[in-house]
């Protein structure tokens, strides 16, 4: 088991990190079809510097440019009952999961975190949608319930980026009870009085919109989004007409009353800090380029777990 | 007219030959073919019990889906008295896709929500097959909320192939109304107790069965997503369909194996439609014993116990 708490330090991991090697330098938009150098479309969090079109970003990248320094420690997350119907399709469910894990070098499709942003210290929860469309199994759920459970023990702010094509068909029944199962995680943040941020990625759509990712505190979008229960083209298919142009994005949502905010990427850490400090009655934070914490101040709060090795 | 589902097919031969040497018998008086009409119906009878002993998930699907198959509404009719209809959202409209109202079960007054699919083409329609849009699922936080407010029970009967996949569903916040309807179903402060009685169509489903108690009809189906719907995603062909109702292990018996659901109450030979006063009497029975098991907890032992129920589920899976 990989999923032991780590002490990240990015900037090895980026030398390792097999998604981080390229194969090409050069990253076509799928948006306007700019070519994007890939250390500049990585410094602008894989948001196209031609047309603005946010691209996927990785959990892991996502969460080093969201901490301070790009320091962050991992939240363990109890491994499920591995294959728990013997699921079988065209291909083996363990299969899907072990090509799914070499794509991505990750053990599942949710990356747990505590750390600080602009000094305040929060765990945050990013869902990854190249592991098996980020979709939501028993690993998914319980890792949500870590993250609740952490914010609650430490007293801090829970923020979750989602992004997910939905319930993990292969853990059939069981992935349709994580619904409520996540819910929970949701009720005892409340109970607990803290924060609960969701910020909806490209795309969140069916049992995973449908719970957790639509229970937050501050709903916050990123553009162009697609947020939906039933995707396009399932309604389509049912009312035989073509949908307008925007429908079910994220400044259509916003438009309709379902979010909040709709946040450029490259604006969402000051406007999450924002948020934050706000929800907590703590004095505006300090902006600017903050250094990494010392290597104690993220981990003050906790003992940490046997075995933690740094992540190459 | 009984409806034949698609492996039924044999049965309503026999049963068809039956029915016609008896009316041949009819028209041309002296003429005795009751002995061979028997020794049909005993012949359908056993190909009946064959038939169900042994259903496939495909098969149970159909069985789920029956088009005489009793609904919500035969439920509420034959279970519960006083039942007096409430209606509305407070916000949009009123989704007839679920019933909501007040009743009561053996006296003890309650709240009744459920699916209800419609049973000819008229009701079908205006009920929305029993699909529900953000109405329908607000109107049943709206009745949660009153009963947790008043200390009644909640009773959900569970019937949907899904949420509506529809333009103005998605509109007013299909998937922002079902997280709230499975949310209040954890916070209420009064016993929540789940039938399914048909299909259990996902996150539509969820949104009014996450109870402490949660029951399914033997041949019920319960399920992240339809096998038609799987079959096109995961075997790109939608005729696949059988395949994938096998590979989801939506039926009563593994659900309960997962400890999904806590029990199973059996059909007549043949499905709930083929004697539905002894289904009623079957659910009904089950409603008070759960409804009895939840008796002397106070309200956070109620909630606590919903929690740990959804929490510890999935810790195990099926034996190998």
């Amino acid at each position: 088991m990989n999923w032991i708490s780590n002490y990240v330090r990015p900037k090895i991991n980026s030398l390792f990190s097999r998604r981080e090697v390229p194969e090409n330098l050069w990253t076509k938009c799928d948006n306007c079809g700019t070519m994007l150098f890939h250390r500049e479309l990585a410094e602008n969090l894989n948001v196209c510097a031609t047309c603005d079109h946010h691209m996927q970003l990785a959990p892991r990248a996502r969460l080093t440019a969201l901490f301070d320094g790009g320091v962050f420690v991992e939240v363990p997350v109890p491994a499920p009952t591995q294959d728990p119907l013997h699921f079988r399709d065209q291909k083996r469910y363990p299969d899907r999961l072990r090509q799914a894990q070499k794509a991505t070098g990750e053990p599942e499709a949710m990356l747990v975190a505590e750390g600080e942003i602009g000094r305040t210290p929060i765990v945050a929860a990013a869902q990854d949608f190249s592991f098996m469309a980020g979709s939501m199994g028993m690993y998914v759920g319980n890792a949500i319930l870590a993250a609740a459970e952490r914010a609650v023990a430490l007293q801090r702010p829970l923020i979750l980026f989602s992004a997910a094509g939905g319930a993990r068909m292969q853990e059939g029944i069981l992935s349709l009870m994580q619904m409520p199962r996540t819910t929970v995680a949701v009720e005892m943040l409340k109970e607990a009085g803290l924060p609960y941020i969701v910020v909806l990625t490209h795309p969140t759509t069916g049992g995973v919109t449908a719970s957790y990712a639509m229970l937050g505190d501050v709903q916050i979008a990123e553009p162009g989004a697609l947020i939906c229960f039933a995707g396009p083209r399932v309604i389509e298919q049912t009312i035989r007409e073509k949908l307008p142009e925007g429908f079910q994005r994220a400044e259509y949502l916003l438009d309709h009353g379902m979010l909040d905010r709709v946040t450029h990427r490259l604006k969402l850490r000051e406007e999450l800090i924002g948020v934050t400090r706000l929800l907590l009655g703590l004095p505006p934070a300090i902006m600017g380029d903050l250094p990494a914490p010392a290597a104690e101040a993220p981990s003050a709060a906790l003992t940490p777990p046997k075995g933690g090795d740094v992540r190459g | 007219m009984t409806h034949y589902l698609e492996f039924e097919k044999p049965l309503a031969e026999i049963e068809g030959k039956a029915e016609e040497l008896r009316a041949l018998a009819r028209r041309s008086e002296g003429m005795d073919v009751e002995k061979e009409a028997k020794a049909l119906d005993d012949k359908a009878r056993v190909m009946l019990r064959d038939l169900y002993s042994g259903l496939t998930p495909w098969r149970k699907t159909q069985v789920a889906r029956h088009p005489d198959r009793p609904h919500c509404v035969d439920y509420i009719e034959a279970l519960f008295t006083d039942w007096t209809p409430l209606a509305g959202d407070r916000n949009f409209a009123d989704d007839t896709a679920v019933m909501g109202g007040l009743a009561r079960l053996n006296d003890r007054p309650v709240m009744v929500l459920g699916h209800e699919k419609g049973s000819d083409t008229q009701s079908r329609l205006e009920r929305n097959f029993g699909m529900a849009r953000p109405e329908g699922y607000r109107k049943a936080i709206r009745l949660m909320d009153m009963a947790d407010r008043f200390g009644l029970p909640v009773v959900t009967l569970i019937d949907t192939p899904g949420a509506y996949p529809g333009k103005g569903a998605e509109e007013r916040g299909q998937s922002e109304a079902i997280a709230r309807a499975t949310q209040k179903c954890l916070q209420i402060g009064v016993p929540l107790v789940s039938v399914v009685i048909g299909e259990g169509g996902s996150g539509g489903a969820v949104a009014l069965a996450t109870g402490n108690r949660v029951a399914m009809l033997e041949h019920a189906i319960y399920s992240v997503i339809s096998p038609e719907g799987c079959a096109s995603i995961l075997w790109k062909d939608a005729d696949k369909m059988r395949e994938a109702a096998e590979a989801l292990r939506l039926t009563a018996q593994d659900l309960q194996q997962l400890g999904v659901i806590d029990r199973i109450i059996s059909e007549p030979v043949g499905g709930a439609h083929r004697d539905k006063a002894r289904t009623m009497q079957s659910v009904g029975r089950a409603l008070q014993r759960m409804l009895d098991d939840l008796d002397g907890m106070d309200r956070a032992a109620l909630v606590a116990d919903r929690r740990r129920k959804y929490v510890e589920m999935g810790a195990q899976g099926l034996a190998a």
